[in-house]
């Protein structure tokens, strides 16, 4: 484990941000962190940062409570960007990195690779009021990743950039795992996290709802939606309800959802009393599914 | 280097390299030695084109007294003042008509110049000197009273006060209050004109990089602090390096422009012209007159102890600055656009206003109480300190205003900190100052 944050504490006026989160991410692999807006992602990774400290519990890095000075190896893309407007790309650059402790020789080197690997080495003289959003995203997603962080932190690292250079920083997020980098991914786009994490937490409310492998957790919600193709329009049974109907071609494509753990067997005869059956397929749920359906539970159990 | 050295290097080279500091930095001394100078220049060069002026004296008293010389020739004639209007009209080379009608000892408004362009004052009060003597003697010379001329002489008094300051160790230095209310208004103001501009700057500095959102990349790096103090110390070398140049540039011209100056003129004429230039630029707020010949001046000027106000005023511009800088980023940080900021940013700006007009009032009246608390409220000492400190302030107040002065900007500094570091994080909230006060228990 690279990263681990136990029994994390925050609370600000009046409002507890995090309540008791503690996760861990393993070395060399990409961790989602999902949640709705508001949940307490950006506080959680504020305080991986040692931007805020929290009030209680500990975030331990390589096995080793994280003082200040390891922030050196972390590199945090923020999910609002931003960088001097007046400041020429490549000044702006070599400052950040040696933020981050990088010496001046070292910072000219990284940042010639990665111009040059990105083919934007004629922005170097440029300043970023004169660069595009999506140009400036780039340069600021290098100043990231320059000085060789152990950790990466993105905060929905693939807003403002268009399909081309989106695929292509996802290849460049799995190269650099494959390097031994550890990446930490907090966005909202759940088809991305399918790609690309290998864990995930979803944080909802201030704590942490659901936990794990993607591929565990999906497979746990596997078995329970079914798509159902038939003659007619059917209606909701004891043990089932429609999530969505629609007519296709002469047949009608129904999604269900079972509400209980009864055999698929039982499902299938209750539909069976009231229309004709072409196909029956379990679905593998989609994260997105999963998302909204967990999000969905947890605000009912608290009503 | 530091983190904190990386950031003040940037505040620094990003905020020098700017045009408009370098065009501010140079031109203001240029500036005012124009505004200084160029009167100077001016009476220097003076008018040197002929004047041809036509006499027509009624009287026939005045035939000798107007003397054509290198500028002005004087031609007597015979005709009468209506005949000369035609011809007047032809001749280019003419400046005027002098028409004297009556005496002057018995009707001093008798004589008229008449001209097709307004007369210049300096032609003008050159015949009217030449023909207020000649009639002052005249009229001396009928009273018939043998040595009149030289009683008469005699008699002229000029009073003129020399102000000497006793110094602890008993020592004389002859000193001028004219001359210290103006330097220490230029140096107060000086300390106002930083204290805000460069306040200023720092708190547009912060909340620019809140508003650009860069603050969150490089708070991930450094310590808030560190980034506010970096910016804050940054912002003031900007400023003491433009204090710097604007002296060094100002003794440039200065030295400059006196050497070219006395080596065309006579003390008398650069006394003469130094007066001009002050009453150009002040509207004659001091009598320069009152110094006697420029020697003079010179000595008196030499008689400020310029070591001791400059490096006052370094003490006083860092001390002033941190208090009022801080309080600066404090609200930059807290605000998210302009229009909030200047609504925030009026309790900090009115005190400093306020100091700026005690200021103005210690220059007049340097040892009044008001002047003397004020010089101690750290809010308004550095301004009210450099208005006092040229009519002298015994050590143990410089002592105690500094002292105040470092302890509030120390716990300013603290107390901005704290605001700093939540406000650069929080955004689309309106801040009120109930939040503020509880972001400092953060």
């Amino acid at each position: 484990m690279i990263l681990e944050i136990r029994d994390v504490v925050k609370q600000y006026s009046g409002h507890l941000a995090l309540n008791g989160v503690s996760l861990s991410v393993p070395r060399a692999s990409v961790y989602g962190l999902l949640g709705p807006n508001g949940a307490g992602k950006t506080t959680l990774i504020r305080i991986i940062n040692c931007i805020t400290a929290p009030d209680s519990g500990e975030v331990l890095l390589n096995g080793k409570r994280m003082t200040p000075k390891d922030v050196e190896r972390i590199g945090y893309l923020p999910e609002e960007r931003g960088l001097y407007k007046k400041m020429k790309v490549g000044e702006q650059a070599l400052y950040l990195a040696r933020l981050k402790g990088m010496t001046k020789t070292d910072a000219l080197k990284a940042l010639k690779y990665w111009f040059e690997k990105f083919e934007i080495q004629d922005w170097w003289g440029k300043k970023i009021e004169e660069l595009s959003k999506g140009m400036a995203q780039k340069v600021q997603f290098v100043t990231t990743i320059l000085h060789k962080p152990e950790l990466l932190i993105f905060d929905e690292p693939f807003s403002g950039f268009d399909p081309v250079n989106t695929d292509m920083l996802k290849r460049e997020i799995l190269a650099l795992r494959d390097q031994g980098a550890t990446i930490i991914f907090s966005t909202h786009n759940m088809s991305s996290v399918e790609e690309l994490c290998e864990n995930i937490s979803l944080v909802n409310n201030s704590k942490i709802v659901l936990q794990g492998n993607i591929d565990d957790i999906r497979a746990s919600y596997t078995h329970k939606t079914m798509l159902v193709r038939s003659a007619n329009v059917f209606q909701a049974g004891h043990f089932y309800e429609p999530v969505s109907q629609e007519a296709k071609n002469g047949t009608v494509e129904t999604v269900i959802r079972k509400t209980g753990d009864e055999d698929n067997n039982v499902i299938l005869q209750e539909i069976m009393k009231q229309t004709q059956i072409y196909s029956f397929e379990e679905l593998r749920p989609t994260m997105n599914d999963i998302f909204i359906e967990t999000v969905k539970n947890v605000k009912q159990i608290k009503q | 280097m530091s983190k904190i050295g990386l950031i003040i290097r940037r505040e620094y080279t990003s905020r020098v390299m700017k045009k408009s500091f370098i065009l501010l930095t140079f031109l203001t001394p240029v500036l005012f030695a124009t505004v200084f100078f160029v009167p100077m220049l001016m009476t220097m060069l003076g008018d040197s084109t002929q004047k041809n002026i036509i006499v027509v004296d009624c009287t026939g008293l005045y035939a000798d007294v107007l003397k054509s010389d290198d500028i002005y020739t004087f031609t007597y004639v015979d005709t009468t003042p209506e005949e000369l209007k035609e011809k007047n009209s032809q001749n280019k080379e003419l400046t005027g008509v002098l028409v004297i009608s009556e005496d002057l000892a018995t009707n001093p408004k008798a004589a008229t110049i008449y001209s097709e362009k307004q007369i210049n004052v300096e032609t003008k009060s050159h015949i009217s000197n030449l023909l207020k003597n000649y009639v002052e003697e005249k009229k001396l010379a009928s009273y018939n009273i043998p040595g009149i001329k030289e009683m008469v002489e005699d008699a002229k008094t000029k009073i003129d006060i020399s102000t000497i300051k006793w110094d602890s160790d008993g020592e004389e230095k002859e000193g001028s209050a004219e001359l210290a209310l103006i330097i220490g208004m230029v140096a107060a103001l000086l300390i106002y004109m930083f204290i805000v501009i460069y306040g200023g700057q720092v708190m547009a500095g912060v909340l620019q990089e809140k508003t650009s959102r860069i603050v969150e990349v490089i708070i991930s790096s450094v310590k808030p602090f560190e980034l506010m103090m970096g910016k804050i110390i940054g912002v003031a070398l900007v400023g003491l390096t433009q204090f710097m140049m604007w002296v060094i540039l100002t003794l440039v011209i200065y030295g400059g422009a006196t050497t070219i100056l006395a080596g065309k003129m006579n003390p008398q004429q650069l006394m003469e012209a130094q007066q001009m230039a002050q009453m150009g630029t002040d509207g004659g707020m001091a009598d320069m007159g009152q110094f006697g010949d420029a020697n003079n001046i010179f000595h008196i000027i030499q008689n400020f102890d310029f070591l001791q106000i400059g490096i006052l005023f370094i003490l006083f511009f860092i001390g002033g600055y941190l208090l009022y800088a801080s309080l600066f980023a404090a609200i930059g940080s807290a605000v998210d656009n302009e229009t909030d900021s200047n609504q925030f940013s009026m309790p900090v700006t009115i005190p400093i206003i306020i100091a700026l007009f005690a200021g103005i009032y210690a220059s007049r009246h340097p040892d009044a109480g008001l002047s003397f608390w004020t010089s101690m409220i750290p809010f308004t000492s550095p301004v009210v300190m450099m208005a006092r400190l040229p009519f002298g302030v015994p050590i143990w107040q410089i002592a105690l205003s500094l002292f105040i002065l470092i302890l509030t900007f120390i716990g300013s500094t603290w107390f901005a900190g704290k605001i700093y570091r939540t406000g650069i994080l929080m955004y689309g909230k309106k801040v009120t100052w109930k939040e503020l006060w509880k972001w400092l228990k953060y």
